[in-house]
């Protein structure tokens, strides 16, 4: 493992309970059976760079997502965060808020990951709160205006509700929410699948931005090889729960080792457009 | 890079007018009336000390020769004219049915308050928390729909006083009835506000408070709690007309609000024992009033149920 | 000259609302041949599912077709459209689940459906049901299970079998394999096209996938804001796209060819206008880059296969100069 890796995950697996329940079990004299959502997976990831998880449903990608950030346990594995230990057997999950502060996520859907009680500024205020970054209500203010412009937002947008934005502008405020603690670190759970490809394009070009500029490290989880091509740095192939490649996209892309990888890119619908790219 | 419209965004006020709930409800002739019903109650029962006649429970005011004085016309002794008419002890009427009013709206109100505060809690925490506290509470919730809620009711009303000492009883005897109504229908707005807790829980922006480490008190009170309250407020109006019914009921039963304080079920009462010797007015006033009161909230409730229902996704 | 087996004309749609009407679709036109297979390709709200929607007779009230015609065949089937849905017009939706009965056995649903349009006796409708079963790729045996006993891709495989098994003349899909995924869409679409062009049905595939369009469709109609803006064969689209929407939305498609993380994606700026604030003019103008003074004002004539002024104005400028 190189010595720059932010993150790194070794052994990762959860299984889920799926029997039926006990009485169904008592009378058809069937045992419990257990899924196998993820099966011994590691990876590391670089600082400042994207790693991509790219699979189809039921792959696992997701539950390494909620795993890494803490909102699933591991039945075994180790997490290592900058230099700490995020989830290990013997410990268990870290209960340190100074790691879950550097520690965000962007999730899938533009309409349920917003509160749709809350204000923009009150959402985008909470983390703020909530760790304690400023105590001073003009600075948390301030500070509410700059994550708005981060994202292309404007200032009068923190008074309204999350409905009176189109889907491409509430993932926009979900990203200024998962970059309201200062985090180093987004795992971003298919942000743009729910978005509409002309504004897919543009939250695409925003994380990049923002990886540029504030030096983040991101988990980029997605079905779409197209989407994963032009985010990630390095990307690993989930099929069933296990890691089957890994590989720098352009390697991966002109000689996939594995067939899965090669029939998952035959069958992403492509065209030969005179205008893209 | 800015999408968003550059005006201001609308004012509260603003958006209050704009909603489709007022739009709906200038076109609704029927809640309009019901609510008019509903307001003008509420505010003649606030304001019954300075609407009433008289005060209806100051023995100074009564005058036994005024005794069953039928409504618009000169008492034969004294001379007194009564709109409503009086009862037997001479009280007037409409005061009275004024001052039980209050009672009546008093009691039913507390008694929602209470039903609700119970009945959310429990359903948040029943939702969010799950495992074998969900059970418990569900399966007493279970239990009490089994019975009808005026039994119920009447069984906590008993026991409630007989744990008071004696001779707090009749000053307690609001409080005791409003424990009893409100215990005996907590029962939906758990079952209600779990089932959505169920569903809410679930939603991303909910993971996203985790990850910021809110306590589950946190997110059940600030995240949650604002995203069942639609619901919440169908089943405190339909509730409402429900406890009204429910104290009218426990008091013309008798075991209600003490005869100092009469509410529209003591009026009731009273009245009934003289509907067959002609004295009409003493019964049917206060019914009326009450018929009027349970079934406007009733409409209103229905109203708001149909209104707000196809956005509780 | 023949008849195309479907014309549409100015088919307007509305949705009356609380204090206004929404206009949806606004004077959609298009004409359909046999054994075509034409795209609808948009992004949500562009109106794509609405006009399949409305050729169905399947408008959700309160929205009402308050212009123009729908043809099929040279008879009009607006406002009566349900004696020819399921029959000559079949349905494939985005959830198997909604066209299929969870209570009954997938080849008793075939039967039906067979006997209900085909006139068969039951022996000769069981061995048709037996027969689609095995042309979409699922063992006829299966035919006693239940929809719940099949993945996601084979029970719009079945879809398929109880969309064509009345023989209709048109399949509307509507977004067919968007819940599906990418390995299992490829295969369903291709059987979608082969069935129908061995049939000689006719498809509007509705979609919001530039890739989908390319790789399945004959021609492609481009929907924005409730119009159409480009309509022709899906390879001269595709090659040359003539509207400043199409090409945005190719160009913003990622792409598996694309040369570095560090570039920066074309995109199209702002989102596509919601039905109670429709800009006035080209419903495009606020996002177009090469947009006129007369864009803002004037509503685009669709001519040439697209509905641009700027597109027009080259037109005018290069017939100038030849001349």
């Amino acid at each position: 493992m190189p010595d720059d890796s932010y993150l790194t995950v070794t052994g990762l697996s959860r299984h889920f309970d799926i029997s039926e329940p006990w009485l169904a079990r008592l009378v058809s004299g069937r045992g419990g059976r257990l899924l196998t959502a993820v099966d011994d997976v590691s990876f590391s990831i670089a600082k400042g760079r994207t790693y991509a998880l790219v699979g189809e449903s039921g792959s696992g990608k997701s539950t390494i997502a909620r795993m890494i950030v803490g909102l699933e346990r591991p039945d075994s594995g180790t997490i290592r965060i900058d230099g700490q230990t995020a989830f290990d057997p013997v410990s268990g999950p870290t209960q340190d808020s100074s790691l879950r502060q550097k520690l965000q996520m962007v999730f899938q859907s533009p309409y349920s990951s917003l509160n749709p009680r809350w204000r923009v500024g009150d959402i985008l205020m909470e983390p703020i709160r909530a760790f304690g970054l400023i105590s001073e209500e003009t600075a948390q203010q301030r500070r509410v205006q700059e994550l708005l412009d981060q994202v292309g937002l404007s200032a009068p947008d923190a008074d309204r509700f999350p409905h009176e934005f189109s889907g491409g502008q509430r993932q926009r405020i979900s990203i200024a929410r998962a970059l309201a603690s200062n985090p180093h670190f987004i795992v971003c759970d298919e942000p743009t699948s729910a978005l509409d490809v002309s504004v897919q394009a543009q939250v695409l070009n925003l994380l990049k931005q923002l990886q540029r500029d504030l030096q983040l490290t991101y988990l980029f989880i997605s079905h779409d090889m197209a989407v994963v091509r032009v985010m990630a740095h390095r990307i690993g192939v989930l099929k069933d729960g296990r890691l089957v490649e890994e590989n720098e996209p352009g390697a991966l892309i002109e000689s996939p080792r594995e067939p899965y990888t090669r029939m998952l890119m035959d069958s992403t619908p492509r065209f030969a457009g005179g205008m893209a790219g | 890079m800015t999408h968003s419209p550059h005006t201001a965004p609308p004012t509260r006020l603003q958006r209050v007018l704009a909603s489709d709930f007022v739009f709906d409800f200038t076109r609704a002739p029927l809640a309009i009336l019901a609510a008019a019903v509903v307001a003008f109650l509420f505010l003649v029962a606030i304001l019954a000390p300075a609407v009433a006649p008289t005060n209806p429970f100051d023995p100074a005011s009564l005058n036994l020769m005024n005794g069953f004085t039928p409504p618009m016309t000169d008492n034969m002794f004294t001379g007194e004219r009564f709109v409503m008419g009086t009862d037997d002890q001479g009280r007037d009427l409409l005061s009275a049915i004024i001052y039980g009013l209050r009672v009546s709206l008093f009691v039913g109100v507390m008694s929602v308050l209470l039903a609700m505060g119970i009945g959310v809690s429990l359903g948040l925490v029943a939702g969010y928390v799950g495992g074998w506290l969900d059970n418990l509470i569900m399966r007493i919730a279970d239990i009490q729909l089994t019975f009808p809620s005026i039994l119920i009711a009447m069984l906590i009303f008993g026991v409630l006083r007989g744990i008071i000492p004696p001779d707090l009883r009749d000053e307690m005897a609001i409080f005791v009835l409003i424990a009893a109504i409100g215990l005996s229908e907590w029962v939906p707005f758990a079952r209600t506000v779990r089932a959505t807790t169920l569903v809410e829980k679930e939603k991303e922006y909910v993971q996203a408070a985790r990850l910021i480490g809110l306590r589950r008190g946190q997110i059940m009170w600030r995240h949650i709690l604002p995203n069942v309250i639609g619901p919440v407020l169908v089943i405190a109006t339909i509730t409402l007309a429900l406890a009204i019914i429910a104290e009218a009921t426990l008091s013309f039963l008798g075991v209600g609000a003490p005869p100092t304080e009469p509410s529209l079920g003591t009026l009731i009462r009273i009245g009934q024992d003289y509907l067959f010797s002609g004295e009409w007015w003493i019964l049917t006033f206060p019914a009326v009033t009450l018929l009027a009161l349970a079934l406007s909230v009733n409409l209103l409730g229905d109203w708001l149920k149909d209104t707000l229902n196809p956005r509780l996704r | 000259m023949t008849t195309p087996l479907l014309h549409v004309d100015g088919l307007s749609v509305e949705f009356p609302q609380r204090r206004q009407r929404l206009q949806a679709l606004d004077g959609i036109s298009f004409t359909l041949e046999a054994g075509e297979v034409l795209g609808f390709v948009g992004e949500s709200g562009a109106g794509k599912s609405l006009t399949g929607a409305a050729i169905m007779g399947l408008l959700e009230p309160p929205g009402r077709i308050t212009a123009g015609s729908i043809t099929l065949e040279g008879r009009r089937i607006d406002g009566n459209a349900a004696g020819v849905r399921g029959r000559e017009i079949g349905m494939i939706f985005q959830d198997p689940l909604t066209s299929l009965n969870p209570l009954r056995t997938v080849g008793d649903q075939l039967v039906e459906t067979i006997q209900l349009h085909l006139n068969l006796p039951a022996e000769a409708a069981g061995a048709r049901a037996a027969q689609l079963l095995e042309e979409v790729g699922i063992d006829p045996a299966r035919r006693g299970a239940f929809p719940h006993e099949f993945s996601g891709g084979m029970r719009q495989r079945i879809v398929i079998a109880l969309a064509l098994a009345p023989e209709p003349k048109l399949i509307i899909a509507d977004e067919p394999t968007t819940a599906l995924d990418v390995s299992i869409q490829a295969q369903v679409l291709a059987l979608l096209r082969r069935l129908c062009k061995e049939r000689g049905a006719a498809v509007i595939l509705i979609t919001h996938d530039m890739g989908v369009i390319a790789e399945t469709t004959d021609r492609v109609a481009v929907l924005y804001a409730g119009r159409l803006v480009e309509d022709g064969l899906t390879a001269a689209v595709i090659a040359a796209p003539r509207h400043p929407y199409t090409r945005g939305l190719m160009a913003s498609t990622p792409n598996l060819d694309a040369v570095s993380v560090d570039t920066v994606l074309p995109q199209i700026p702002g989102s596509m206008p919601g039905l109670s604030a429709l800009p006035d003019g080209c419903r495009f103008h606020p996002r177009c880059d090469v947009a006129l003074p007369d864009c803002s004002r004037v509503a685009p004539v669709f001519a040439h296969g697209v509905a641009c002024h700027k597109f027009a104005a080259e037109q005018k400028g290069e017939a100038a100069d030849a001349g």
